[in-house]
């Protein structure tokens, strides 16, 4: 049901994003992506979020299903990442004529956060499973939260006018079609990554319950 | 008073060890004096002054990621890290004792790598030099807690890097920054930040890396 729902509302973002919302004045239809590239980065964000939470509530409280959820997390946090940077270099060819442009900050550091979540699994993986694994895990995945906003910060630091800055102090530099095109979008594809995150935790789940059974008959 | 008599012993240990075996720092040594002539090399002619303090940066990250992957070898070997661990005291004075020590070699090799940066390339100014004194402390606080992590994995120092340069960018960020912008403060500033966070970060869950 959840998938069903998180299909009907991608699908009413995208009619909402190329047919209701207007162009853009300076970037033409190539701003399109904008309604995808941004919610697939701020989930990536919350799915990091949400990852660390998890990893907070294993070292606090202790629990196998806190390390499983923190895990899953983190990994559909690294696809939303991929597919960010993905569309992000399609934005950037649109845009400004090259596939990565290096004076983009933004983009610079979502690689980095990337790179940061990429050595995470194998950080996971290397290490034998049980308690240890899981704590040392869950420390990596709080560093990468604090990495985020001290990666916010240097992107503010060094001078970057290149990335079009959306939401100013001021509020969204968008119209009143557009925002609500782009808040649709957000919703979205948050539940999408919300009901891979489901789909992934039941799987992980059920094929640890297997192993356990098999185990024990064996 | 307890807490800094631990973290003092064990960083004296360190300290200690690497007088006796003499094996880290001439190796760190001779790497970075080595990475620098490389550089001389790698940079085409007319290449800026800037592009070479660049370079600086990639030469101390790289030299300190060799000498972090050598930093819990002395525990790890004798088996120590366990008998740390059970000591009755704060589980966080091993990492802070290691960090100490880890920042004293690497002030070390800086002590060299700097005048002989300014010698083959050109001279730094004061704000590049705090701002490597400040990324320092970044360096050694966050490379002591992944390389306990990677101990404690298969792959050792084949994980390290992978663990440390992504967390290695910002301090890089900062350090260039403060030896080549007009702005050095705000720099600098930042790589005090980082610090800050990185190091309480590090301090609270370090005991999470080494226990059960």
């Amino acid at each position: 049901m959840l998938a069903a729902l998180s299909a009907a509302l991608v699908g009413l973002a995208i009619v909402l994003s190329f047919w209701v919302a207007p162009e853009d004045a300076d970037q033409g239809i190539s701003q399109k992506i904008f309604y995808f590239h941004v919610p697939i980065a701020l989930t990536a964000y919350a799915c990091f979020g949400w990852g660390a939470w998890k990893a907070l509530r294993l070292l606090w409280k202790g629990g196998d299903r806190h390390d499983l959820e923190s895990y899953v997390a983190i990994h559909q946090g690294t696809i939303f990442g991929a597919l960010t940077l993905a569309t992000g270099s399609i934005w950037a060819k649109a845009s400004w004529g090259h596939w990565w442009v290096w004076d983009s900050n933004q983009l610079v550091l979502f690689l980095v956060l990337f790179l940061f979540y990429s050595a995470y699994f194998m950080l996971r993986f290397s290490i034998e499973e049980g308690p240890r694994r899981a704590n040392v895990s869950a420390v990596y995945a709080l560093f990468g939260v604090a990495l985020i906003p001290v990666s916010f910060f240097a992107i503010r630091l060094a001078e970057d006018f290149i990335h079009p800055t959306t939401f100013t102090r001021d509020g969204p530099q968008m119209t009143g079609t557009m925002f609500l095109a782009f808040c649709v979008s957000w919703v979205a594809i948050t539940l999408v990554a919300y009901t891979l995150y489901r789909v992934e935790l039941l799987g992980k789940r059920l094929d640890g319950n297997l192993r356990e059974l098999r185990e024990a008959l064996s | 008073m307890r807490y800094f008599g631990d973290v003092a012993a064990l960083a004296r240990k360190d300290l200690r060890l690497e007088l006796r075996a003499r094996d880290t720092l001439p190796a760190m040594l001779l790497f970075v004096l080595s990475t620098l002539v490389v550089f001389h090399f790698a940079l085409p002619t007319g290449a800026d002054e800037v592009a070479a303090q660049g370079l600086l940066w990639v030469a101390l990250v790289f030299t300190a990621l060799l000498g972090l992957a050598r930093a819990w070898a002395p525990e790890r070997d004798g088996g120590a890290l366990e008998g740390l661990v059970l000591a009755p005291s704060d589980r966080s004075a091993i990492w802070l004792g290691k960090s100490a020590a880890v920042f004293v070699f690497l002030g070390l090799i800086e002590l060299v790598a700097l005048p002989a940066f300014a010698l083959f390339f050109s001279p730094l100014q004061a704000e590049g030099v705090a701002g490597a004194l400040l990324a320092n402390v970044g360096i050694c606080a966050v490379g002591t807690l992944l390389a306990a992590m990677a101990a404690a994995s298969r792959t050792r120092e084949l994980i390290l890097p992978l663990l440390f340069l992504p967390l290695a960018i910002p301090l890089v960020v900062g350090g260039v920054g403060a030896s080549v912008s007009t702005e050095p403060g705000r720099y600098l500033l930042f790589l005090g930040l980082y610090d800050a966070v990185f190091a309480i970060l590090c301090w609270a869950s370090f005991e999470y890396v080494v226990s059960e």
